[in-house]
């Protein structure tokens, strides 16, 4: 039983191998830029990604589509459920989400049940429910789906997770481009961007970068302040926080008087 | 103006934020109370995760309310030795809140606990003050002086003067209410403003204008010791989001304090009891009516 399961695992590694080796097709990649700075007036950005198939042989016959997906750093979240009990509202069950992306935005050339197979987006982790990793939810919680559900949904809400169907731009079936915009709160960490060329529902070639996103200036050495001086960190705010008080307190005298 | 912030990680507008620190300065300016049962549901509606909003809102406290001292202090309506004594007892009634919070957090369900405590309290402390600063309001319309009752606070041994409050009362109620609401601002989570300032009034039978200030002086101490113990255990002082709030804060504590001045004991007392009423109406409200979302997120520990 084992070996047929190793063996079935091989088989599943190997069929796209086998498919991208056939087709021959690759995919070449370039991002506008690879470095992201967080500036005090950082307002989000917008990264372009683009990139063109290559071929040795003819083309194969069958539609080409292009999936571009960009996933941030990723983390545990608790995902917790008010209930109605005793005539009031609390939080009653909570589920912990093993990992899920800060950020995560799927772009697409056309709707993505449509061009991708469920057992690649299963392997590949595209679609924004694949791409969360949740394991365990306490036995207590009987819905535990509709908390992934809900985080999804909260994120979605806020922009932390875009579905882009058809923002892919693909010419000729060869040259393709698309723009992501990352929103204005981000966290800092390494986005890794995946570019999927998708075949008969079969990925065939898939190309992985990454995009370093850091504080940069003010923001770096407040950041690096608050974690590694503590103390002085807030002796310095409460400082300025005295400071403040008793300079409006003395302007204000000064108008007055 | 759009400004990103290196501890919070969201970009917030900071016009938005001056607004944010000026009203909640003006109220503590005019009432005496600190804002952070105001600030920090403010802050996490625009966005800011909630240990950054309630550590950041700690530290704007801190600049309102020297900002309002000061000039309760040239106007010599703050009592330093009552701020003291109240000090003294809210520092050994806050540890022993945080020992209580922490050893009843273990069983569960504390939350709620504080919810429904928090409610019934302020809605009991509104409603007696606002029957009791409307009743005194009518009595001073038709111009009968209100006799000084004598309390309980006359007849304990201990006496000490209180100069400015002009009392000469025992020092035993001030430790005592010192330590009532150190203890119940550790269990609820907030600087105890709204519950000192009615305590002071009523306990103590301090005059109200020098209750403001006097609450202020100690307010200052408290949310001082508040910011430093989040800044070095949990990193959550987000020093340009409180600067942005100070900013607006510190101005409002100015135009509260003189609004202060211009208003009758009574109103102040009136509209004190209405702002009390309004923040228990609000808890009570969000625990009786449906939220619109039932799921909300937060950060796990890995």
């Amino acid at each position: 039983m084992m070996r047929l399961r190793l063996a079935l695992a091989a088989l599943v590694w190997l069929v796209p191998l086998a498919v991208a080796a056939a087709t021959g097709e690759k995919v070449v990649a370039g991002l506008s830029q690879n470095r992201i700075s967080i500036t005090a007036n950082f307002v989000g950005s917008e990264i372009l990604i683009f990139g063109a198939v290559k071929r040795e042989e003819p083309m194969p016959a069958g539609r080409l589509d292009v999936v571009v997906t960009v996933q941030g750093p990723s983390a545990p979240v608790t995902v917790r459920r008010m209930a109605y009990t005793y005539g009031i509202w609390t939080n009653q069950d909570q589920v912990t989400v093993d990992l899920a992306p800060s950020f995560y935005a799927v772009a697409t050339t056309a709707p993505l049940t449509r061009i991708l197979s469920a057992t690649e987006d299963l392997r590949n982790r595209i679609s924004i429910p694949r791409a969360i990793r949740s394991v365990g939810a306490p036995a207590t919680v009987g819905d535990a789906q509709l908390f992934t559900d809900a985080l999804i949904r909260l994120r979605e809400a806020s922009e932390l997770y875009l579905m882009a169907e058809g923002t892919v731009e693909l010419t000729e079936d060869t040259l393709f481009r698309t723009e992501v915009a990352l929103p204005a709160n981000l966290i800092e960490g390494a986005y890794i961007t995946r570019i999927f060329l998708v075949r008969n529902g079969t990925v065939v070639d898939a190309l992985d970068t990454s995009i370093v996103v850091r504080k940069e200036g003010l923001e770096r050495v407040l950041y690096q302040l608050a974690h590694q001086d503590p103390v002085i960190y807030a002796l310095l705010s409460l400082i300025i926080a005295i400071f403040a008080g008793w300079a409006a307190s003395s302007v204000f005298r000064y108008f007055s008087a | 103006m759009q400004l990103y912030l290196p501890i919070a990680e969201v970009s917030v507008n900071a016009l938005l934020l001056f607004g944010l620190g000026g009203l909640v300065g003006l109220l503590s300016g005019l009432f005496g109370v600190g804002g952070g049962f105001l600030i920090t549901p403010l802050l996490l509606f625009i966005g800011i995760p909630a240990p950054v909003a309630v550590a950041t809102g700690a530290n704007q406290v801190v600049a309102s309310s020297v900002s309002g001292v000061l000039t309760h202090l040239r106007r010599k309506s703050v009592d330093l030795t009552m701020g003291w004594v109240l000090l003294g007892g809210g520092i050994a009634g806050s540890t022993a809140g945080i020992w209580v919070f922490n050893r009843v957090a273990a069983a569960g369900q504390i939350e709620l606990f504080v919810q429904l405590c928090y409610v019934l309290f302020l809605g009991s402390i509104g409603a007696l003050m606002l029957l009791e600063s409307l009743r005194a309001l009518l009595r001073a319309k038709q111009a009968v002086s209100p006799r000084r009752n004598h309390l309980l606070v006359h007849r304990l041994p201990l006496k000490v003067k209180f100069r400015v409050s002009g009392l000469y009362i025992s020092v035993i109620p001030p430790v005592l209410v010192g330590v009532l609401v150190g203890f119940l601002a550790a269990i609820m989570g907030v600087g105890g403003g709204f519950i000192m300032v009615p305590a002071m009034i009523y306990l103590l039978g301090m005059p109200t204008k020098v209750v403001i200030g006097t609450s202020l002086f100690q307010i200052i101490f408290v949310s001082a010791y508040t910011t430093l113990i989040h800044a070095v255990m949990s990193n959550t002082v987000d020093i340009l989001l409180a600067g942005l709030l100070i900013v607006g804060g510190v101005v409002g504590a100015q135009i509260g304090t003189r609004l202060g001045v211009r208003l009758k004991a009574e109103q102040l007392r009136i509209l004190l009891a209405l702002l009390v009423l309004a923040v228990g109406g609000k808890i009570a409200a969000d625990l009786l009516i449906q939220p619109s979302e039932l799921y909300s997120l937060s950060g796990a520990k890995p």
